[in-house]
């Protein structure tokens, strides 16, 4: 299984924070898992079309190429506006 | 090396002095606050909240202060980022930095600012006469924090 959590404005639009999910075969890394996520149509498309969107693997910031595997925490969120 | 994500307020004076009580080695204090302004890209602000990522917020912080500490020589830091609901005036966050000269703690301290505004996971939603909004990142922001980079190597 991995977890995957959703922050602000994305979270909104998707109506979900986390979820839990088997990793998809044939997905390895967090591209692959943008697009199977993006798959499931209706508002799971924002994340495709979102622009700068950004990714965590694991709670450090990662691209679209980073590794994802059994066990990781991935999360997708807008650019940050903190401060 | 000290990093807190809370509700509550603090108190610039009491932080500062934590900061440098019983080091005589102290030569410059830079502190930094962030305040919550009642006008944003031509709305009026009435409110705003900060989500985080809890766990990887406490974590960039903390490797961003390991990066500043690598570059300059600076003898104590402490950080504070508020989160939840907050209202024009209110304090946001507080960057403190202590060092033996002047020039470091402003580098660090800038430094530190920057890299959080595009590096910790923190988002803010203000609420406007048209309604609430989750505010846009900066280009600004990201061209501050890309002065600090450093050549590949």
């Amino acid at each position: 299984m991995i977890k995957v959590l959703y922050f602000a404005g994305l979270r909104e639009a998707l109506g979900t924070a986390a979820e839990e999910l088997a990793l998809p075969p044939g997905v390895a890394d967090v591209g692959g898992l943008r697009a199977h996520l993006a798959g499931r149509g209706g508002d799971w498309e924002k994340l495709a079309t979102t622009k700068n969107l950004r990714f965590a693997v694991n709670q450090d910031m990662a691209r679209a190429d980073t590794p994802v595997t059994e066990g990781d925490e991935v999360a997708f969120f807008p650019p940050v506006t903190g401060g | 090396m000290s990093i807190s994500v809370q509700h509550e307020d603090f108190d610039l004076s009491t932080e500062v002095a934590a900061l440098r009580a019983g080091q005589p080695g102290v030569g410059a204090v830079v502190a930094f606050v962030g305040l919550v302004r009642d006008m944003n890209e031509g709305s009026g602000v009435s409110e705003m909240a900060l989500e985080h990522y809890p766990g990887m917020t406490e974590k960039a912080l903390a490797a961003i202060v390991h990066e500043a500490r690598q570059r300059w020589d600076i003898l104590g830091s402490r950080i504070i980022h508020r989160v939840g609901a907050l209202q024009p005036c209110d304090q946001i966050v507080l960057v403190a930095v202590s060092s033996a000269h002047r020039g470091e703690a402003f580098a660090a301290c800038e430094f530190i600012m920057d890299y959080l505004k595009t590096r910790a996971p923190f988002w803010k939603r203000e609420v406007t006469p048209d309604g609430a909004r989750w505010v846009d990142a900066r280009e600004t922001d990201d061209s501050a924090a890309a002065r600090w980079a450093r050549p590949e190597s």
